[in-house]
């Protein structure tokens, strides 16, 4: 029963980011496989290294377990003619069950006596299943996928040798030209290739050849290595997570070493020097205690100690050459002041269809000028933000944005500052990328926050208008992003604003000044809003508040992020209470009453004189109570208010026919459910609630 | 340690030794081209079925990289050393590795890692898939098997090898800037190139006539088109390397808009997947002769013509 298999796929180097997930991908499939066929096992390890993708499964059945079952087949008066000879249909189902006339007997069903067939299924050896992995092996997908040679198959890269051992037994898979065997590939200059006498010795043997297979221990070795680096000189290294894993996908025998650069490149920003050695050389950057970064950092050889030196000196020699040029462009880039940057973007596109990145920061100004008066920023901050909106984008022609992409709004803060920018203005500029991902920072000033906003709103704005709408994953603009960080900053920085007002009012001022672009983007308001909402919808989502919520909240009469919010915080807070039920019934059948009047905005006064009964009365009163001031109370307040007529609402449900025959009676009535429900839409839509008994 | 090679001596071992592996030592192209890909040895030799082994020096002209000879490693020239073998042979990682010891670098006393590094040439429609090539930290090559080239899907797959000639040397001379480098045993890398690269850097940048660049662009692609519908396959593909060296011309001197930048690159594009399909119906009129298996030839001819 102690059957181990080992599967080895040998390739040329997989690029690092994908090794970790095709591993998972193997087990998986495999895994799968397994259980498919009915073959039990106990354990799949794993290893991989940037040219192998291995797994190591013990503890596998010796073969399917067998399979006994009954097959019932036609009714006996068929299967038999009158003089007990066996029927066409009899003959045959026997054959279609790979069995004959003679192993057949009858059973009662029913009163009926039918034919049947007791078949014994003997369960494949695991041997004769496990040639299947091939299969496996196949089907498995990845990012990139390449062809080779004269082959029309694909996949992550060329395969190079398979391995495939039950125990000491070679299973035979054949991919291509490969053919699986025992023999697996050392580390590609420290190792040879090595023959392994079954498969239990994989690891140990491998390690014989200078390859730690075990992703985990390789992990841990560089992590250990670096740490002990670290302790000698009495530095600090941050083991960025991401870059460790990338570092131990790029290795397969790691030694790490530590190399210097030269004092006078300290003076470039820290971000260009932590570019450069992280993202563009894959080495970890060294800092003292404090923080502060040091001449040094730390990278991992795929290889041993031998000629170290050699291998340090190289990696020296590149990182100066790297920093040379990155000192260059800030000292050239320090040449020209904001306004020739400013300038230049005027024929600098921001996209195609749209404008210039310098019309759209002129745009941006507009929205900026506009938000920030709304969210109530003081007189500094609204001149900061007028400032920094004039010229956030001024980076992306220098020279060092130009090479270090990814400095975009960094640069900008550092330039702004030399050139004697406010901090505020120079915060703001890099802070306006702000969140970078999903779960990004958020910009921490006001200023640098409204700016984010404007930016990011006029972009989902225009693109739209331009007809480049995201659609299922095709959001290549990453405009949900965008929307996502909207909310976030809102619901942060707690700015109340409805937007589809706010898109009505924005794009009216752009059009006065003159600085909107030729696009419809009025008739694209509803479409931003609903694109907003979802976002609003998943932000909820994310807090762990039920979908119906979500949904109800966002589709009320604001849109309002951050009331939004509160509003779905609040009726998640209430949706256990012991008369919630009863509310929402009472609002809801409110609600749905409502909809059966239609009246404008300014025609809502109810007529006291036309009340029939008490209940009218007493209504009236509570409305005209709880809707005073009720906009500005907050979504809490907004709901104890509206909870607080339930009673008055159902008295008023039982006395009151509200579709009377009189029209003058029945819109009476309409008007008054109507100014009800207008408030129950100011808190969401609860119609869309899911109440359960 | 390593042996100081010059350059020209690493050229002729790189030169010897991929012949040894089967590749004819071709000389470099004589249109202006920013890279080696664009010599029609390899763009052109890349597409369709027959084999194609072949290796050659191809100076590279990229005007926006010129630094007026003042930066160490920025160039508006550099030199590569290119190697496109069709079908990618099995061994193609290990030939290459094995070059490297031809130039006196033992792996064991380097680091030599296969980074991930897809490569993509949109402006003539052609992507792969492969790595850049670490010595130390240094990306001394990149390491391509062509997936699409001119828009079309290979088959069989072209693998391409091209080393970055001063990279390279630089590393083995041991020199932090390439002007330093030995190019003879008495000639210097800067007592060749380091006036050119003044010159050519002062002319991408500060010099050229963008109306006469704008013209000539218009013109070359006319031209090119005009030739393509003669079937004129070669004298078609030297006008669309001119369009492509002409656009960089102009890119370099800042005379192309972000806007106008995707335009030029979509009519270079067009002209590559023209020229692809060109090329490849007229091996197949010539009858594919560089498929030496005879009865794969005549299915491959036979394909052809049942498609149409």
């Amino acid at each position: 029963m102690a059957n181990n298999f080992l599967l080895e796929i040998g390739l040329e180097e997989i690029p690092a980011h994908v090794v970790t997930p095709s591993i998972n991908q193997l087990k998986k499939r495999a895994s799968d496989f397994l259980s498919e066929q009915r073959i039990t096992f106990e354990n799949i390890k794993t290893f991989s290294t940037p040219r192998r993708l291995a797994l190591f499964i013990t503890g596998l059945a010796d073969k399917q377990p067998d399979i006994d079952k009954s097959v019932k087949g036609p009714a006996k008066k068929i299967a038999q003619d009158a003089d007990g000879n066996w029927t066409k249909a009899a003959i045959g189902f026997s054959k279609g069950q790979g069995a004959s006339t003679d192993d057949i007997t009858f059973k009662d069903v029913k009163g009926t006596q039918y034919v049947f067939v007791e078949k014994h299924i003997a369960g494949k050896p695991v041997d004769e299943i496990l040639a299947g992995m091939k299969g496996v092996i196949t089907a498995m997908t990845f990012p990139t996928m390449m062809k080779w040679g004269t082959y029309s198959f694909e996949y992550v890269r060329p395969i190079k040798w398979l391995v495939a051992l039950l125990n000491a037994k070679v299973i035979p898979i054949k991919i291509l030209n490969v053919t699986a065997d025992r023999i697996t590939s050392g580390h590609r200059f420290l190792g040879k290739d090595v023959e392994l006498a079954n498969a239990d010795e994989y690891e140990e043997k491998l390690t014989e050849q200078f390859v730690v297979a075990d992703a985990k221990k390789r992990k841990e070795l560089i992590s250990k290595q670096i740490h002990k680096i670290a302790q000698d000189n009495n530095w600090k290294i941050n083991l960025d997570p991401d870059l460790l894993e990338e570092v131990n996908n790029l290795v397969e025998w790691p030694t790490a070493f530590a190399g210097n650069f030269a004092d006078k490149y300290l003076t470039i920003p820290d971000e260009v020097l932590i570019t450069s050695m992280k993202d563009h050389q894959r080495f970890f950057y060294v800092t003292d205690q404090d923080g502060k970064l040091l001449p040094h950092f730390v990278s991992v050889r795929n290889g041993n100690d031998y000629d170290l030196q050699n291998v340090i000196q190289g990696n020296e020699k590149v990182l100066t050459a790297r920093l040379e040029d990155a000192m260059f462009f800030y000292q050239e880039d320090q040449k020209k002041s904001i306004a020739d940057y400013v300038e230049r973007l005027k024929k600098v596109s921001f996209h195609d269809k749209i404008s210039t990145m310098y019309e759209k920061m002129q745009r941006v100004q507009v929205i900026s000028r506009y938000l920030g008066k709304l969210v109530g920023l003081s007189d500094d901050e609204l001149k900061d933000l007028s400032r920094a909106a004039e010229i956030y984008k001024f980076d992306l022609i220098t020279g060092m944005v130009g090479e270090f992409a990814e400095l975009q709004g960094i640069m900008g803060e550092k330039y702004a500052l030399l050139n004697g920018e406010s901090p505020a203005v120079a915060k703001a500029i890099s802070e306006h990328y702000m969140p970078i991902s999903a779960n990004g920072a958020l910009p921490k000033s006001n200023v640098g926050a409204v700016l984010a906003v404007a930016d990011k709103l006029d972009s989902i704005l225009t693109f739209f208008a331009a007809g480049m709408i995201p659609s299922g994953s095709n959001d290549p603009y990453a405009l949900r992003r965008q929307a996502s960080g909207i909310v976030r900053i809102a619901a942060d920085k707690k700015w109340n604003f409805d937007l589809i007002a706010t898109l009505k009012n924005v794009i009216d001022d752009e059009e006065k000044q003159a600085v909107a672009p030729k696009l419809d983007m009025k008739g694209q308001i509803n479409a931003v809003s609903n694109f907003m909402k979802d976002r609003i919808k998943q932000f909820l989502d994310d807090l762990g508040i039920r979908y119906d919520i979500a949904d109800a909240v966002t589709s009320g009469s604001q849109t309002n992020i951050v009331f939004n919010i509160a509003s779905g915080k609040m009726l998640q807070d209430h949706k256990d209470d012991n008369d919630f039920k009863a509310v929402i019934e009472s609002l809801t059948r409110v609600q749905r009453i409502a909809k059966k009047g239609s009246f404008a905005k300014d025609d809502l006064t109810v007529n006291p004189d036309l009340f029939e009964n008490e209940s009218e009365k007493v209504l009236f009163e509570a409305v005209k109570k709880a809707d005073d001031g009720f906009t500005g109370l907050g979504a809490e307040e907004d709901f104890q208010r509206l909870a607080q007529l339930k009673d008055d609402i159902n008295t008023y449900f039982d006395a009151t026919m509200i579709m009377a025959k009189d029209d003058q009676l029945k819109n009476n009535r309409l008007r008054q459910l109507t100014l009800i429900a207008n408030m129950i839409m100011f808190v969401g839509d609860l119609d869309k609630l899911v109440v359960k008994g | 340690m390593t042996e100081k090679l010059s350059v020209q001596e690493i050229i002729l071992r790189l030169q010897k030794y991929w012949a040894a592996q089967g590749c004819m030592l071709m000389q470099a192209y004589d249109t202006e081209k920013g890279a080696g890909t664009m010599s029609p040895y390899t763009f052109l030799r890349a597409i369709g079925p027959e084999p194609w082994n072949a290796a050659y020096v191809e100076p590279s002209r990229r005007p926006a990289d010129g630094r007026y000879g003042e930066n160490p490693n920025r160039l508006y020239q550099h030199h590569q050393f290119q190697v496109i073998m069709k079908p990618s042979p099995e061994n193609i990682q290990e030939l290459y590795l094995n070059s490297l010891k031809e130039l006196g670098i033992n792996p064991l006393e380097h680091d030599i890692r296969f980074v991930e590094d897809n490569w993509e040439n949109p402006s003539m429609g052609c992507a792969g898939v492969g790595w850049e090539v670490w010595l130390d930290g240094m990306e001394i090559t990149q390491f391509t098997y062509f997936q699409i080239v001119g828009g079309l899907e290979m088959d069989p797959v072209a693998s391409e090898i091209t080393y970055g000639l001063e990279r390279l040397s630089s590393y083995i001379q041991n020199v932090n800037s390439v002007f330093d480098l030995e190019w003879s045993d008495d000639v210097l890398y800067g007592d060749i190139f380091k006036e050119p690269e003044y010159e050519h850097s002062k002319y991408s940048f500060e010099v050229s006539d963008q109306e006469m660049l704008l013209k000539h662009f218009n013109e070359y692609e006319h031209e090119a088109q005009r030739l393509l519908k003669q079937n004129l396959v070669h004298p078609a593909y030297d006008y669309i390397l001119k369009c492509s060296h002409t656009f960089n011309l102009l890119d370099a001197r800042g005379a192309v808009s972000v806007t106008e930048r995707a335009g030029y690159l979509s009519r270079i594009r067009n002209l590559a997947r023209w020229v692809a399909k060109e090329f490849v119906a007229a091996r197949k009129r010539r009858g594919f002769p560089l498929i030496k298996d005879e009865k794969k030839r005549q299915e491959l001819l036979k394909d052809e013509t049942e498609e149409k």
